[in-house]
């Protein structure tokens, strides 16, 4: 349920969830969010669902803060079916060309590379939320045994299709930009499609995801 | 029916009135940076509300027109001349001119100002994105395959039936000398000492602005609690501030996720002011509640109006 309704500025609306990460909290804000976009209420411009937060912004010319909150408030929930949400098998070289970071992430986690990967292919992760850019899924939970920290430095340049690890979370670069999330893999795939109109996100928040190894041959022939 | 692109300008790119309902994939509203004068340009030169004009950044473009009676117009506060039948002109912003084929317009610079923009009668030949015509370069989503205009692009216009009507209006965006703010929900994150000398010091406009944000300089703010919060939904106006103290303010092609506590939010009526602030600019900010912001809001609704009226 929502903790706290408040407003973030004058056109957008605030809703807490609570401050931990977990899949119950963000099944709940997933709901909300589906709920409000299938009601399509009047003057709500924008929907912004992440992790136990869902930021919902309108246009101050057809409707205000306490009006909408009003209707949040009343707000009859749709279940949402399991069967909603999909699961991925999404491809993944590790080859060293692409694994920027495996020797540090190796190092500072004292484990063997072999024992890094473990925990990452052939795992289900739960996407969570989708954005920052077009596309970029936020997943998790990666095992305790190899959360890091975010890069001292962050990159200028992170390639397109980057697998990065950083605390419990593990995501994908659907664009080539400056990040600071520890690389260990790079998919082939298209996170991001702007020419499927109705359907531009490989990853969906709720989806379930588990990444499987590719060799560099298979890589390049996907990339194609 | 086209003009031809002599030298794009910077950051230059068709915008309308931004793309909704996409946060949620990742992709923020975008759309021409000041709104208000969006819709004055598209009324000078009978186009609809909703459609795109070309949006430029400090230096504006430059070019050639290949066609006969184009009614065109600049608005912003912008420097600009027109070469007609090889004679150069003074340009006048918010007053329409026509140009015929071969004629040259050349945007020179914005002054004391960020973004001026330029629209034809009939408007351009371009296609909508997921019901827009604005163009969010990170994503490369919208017209010109999501990207800038660049040199020796040839840009295609609409057929113009219509007769040229010459029309224009006295307008100057006034300058402010305070950004109305709305408390942000991290504003307990801060020092007492740092939340009084948000309100009452000076900030100075970096050269890091540009369509997704805009980097203050000034007072560091001390953050007490954390400098991290779990990354979460981001609107056009936050104000974040990062470990080093310093504030950014979102804008409107921002990332739609981040992890920075929001200090506080600029209000709906001070959007189009800050985004005209350049480089070196000083601002202060005034907090306000949100019922003075709508307030605040309705005012500049009515005056907006009031001004599309006129033309």
């Amino acid at each position: 349920m929502i903790k706290n309704i408040s407003n973030l500025g004058d056109a957008a609306i605030y809703c807490d969830f609570g401050s931990e990460v977990n899949r119950e909290i963000n099944h709940e804000v997933i709901k909300y969010f589906k709920t409000l976009t299938s009601k399509n209420i009047k003057g709500v411009t924008n929907l912004a669902p992440s992790y136990n937060k869902l930021i919902i912004t309108f246009d101050l010319d057809v409707i205000n803060y306490k009006e909408l909150v009003e209707k949040i408030i009343n707000l009859k929930l749709d279940e949402i079916s399991e069967t909603a949400s999909k699961r991925k098998k999404i491809p993944i070289c590790i080859d060293e060309e692409f694994a920027l970071d495996i020797e540090r992430v190796s190092k500072n986690t004292n484990l063997t590379i072999k024992e890094v990967y473990k925990h990452i292919l052939n795992k289900d992760f739960y996407c969570y939320m989708t954005g920052f850019v077009a596309g970029m899924p936020f997943l998790g939970d990666t095992n305790k045994n190899i959360r890091l920290k975010r890069l001292e430095t962050p990159r200028v340049k992170v390639p397109k299709g980057s697998v990065g690890i950083t605390e419990q979370f593990c995501n994908i670069y659907s664009y080539e930009s400056p990040g600071g999330w520890n690389i260990i893999g790079n998919t082939p795939v298209k996170v991001f499609d702007k020419n499927k109109e109705e359907n531009p996100i490989l990853i969906k928040p709720g989806d379930s995801v588990q990444f499987y190894e590719i060799t560099k041959n298979e890589f390049y022939k996907i990339k194609e | 029916m086209s003009i031809e692109v002599i030298r794009p300008g910077i950051n230059t790119t068709f915008q309308d009135r931004g793309r909704s309902n996409l946060y949620h994939l990742g992709i923020p509203f975008s759309g021409a940076m000041d709104t208000r004068n969006l819709l004055i340009t598209n009324k000078l030169v009978g186009n609809d509300k909703n459609d795109a004009v070309i949006e430029f950044a400090l230096q504006g473009p430059k070019f050639k027109v290949k066609q006969n009676n184009i009614n065109c117009v600049v608005t912003g506060n912008v420097s600009f001349t027109f070469k007609k039948n090889s004679k150069i002109y003074n340009g006048e912003c918010y007053k329409t001119f026509d140009l015929n084929n071969n004629d040259e317009i050349d945007i020179i610079s914005t002054n004391n100002s960020m973004y001026g923009y330029f629209s034809i009668s009939g408007g351009f030949k371009i296609e909508k994105k997921w019901n827009s015509y604005s163009t969010h370069l990170r994503s490369k989503v919208g017209p010109n395959k999501g990207n800038k205009i660049v040199e020796n692009d040839i840009l295609q216009l609409n057929k113009n039936v219509k007769p040229i009507i010459k029309k224009s209006i006295d307008y100057l965006n006034s300058k402010i000398e305070f950004i109305r703010v709305i408390k942000g929900t991290n504003f307990d994150y801060f020092s007492k000492e740092s939340q009084k000398s948000f309100f009452e010091s000076q900030y100075q406009v970096t050269n890091l602005t540009d369509r997704m944000g805009m980097r203050l300089d000034g007072n560091k703010l001390n953050n007490i609690k954390s400098e991290n919060i779990k990354s979460e939904g981001l609107i056009k106006g936050v104000i974040q501030v990062p470990p080093d103290g310093k504030p950014i303010i979102m804008l409107s092609d921002h990332g739609t996720i981040g992890g920075y506590p929001k200090i506080g939010v600029i209000v709906s009526a001070d959007y189009d002011k800050i985004v005209q602030l350049p480089p070196m600019s000083k601002i202060k900010f005034k907090m306000i509640d949100v019922k003075s912001a709508e307030k605040l809001f309705k005012l500049y609704s009515m005056e907006t109006k009031n001004i599309l009226d006129q033309i």
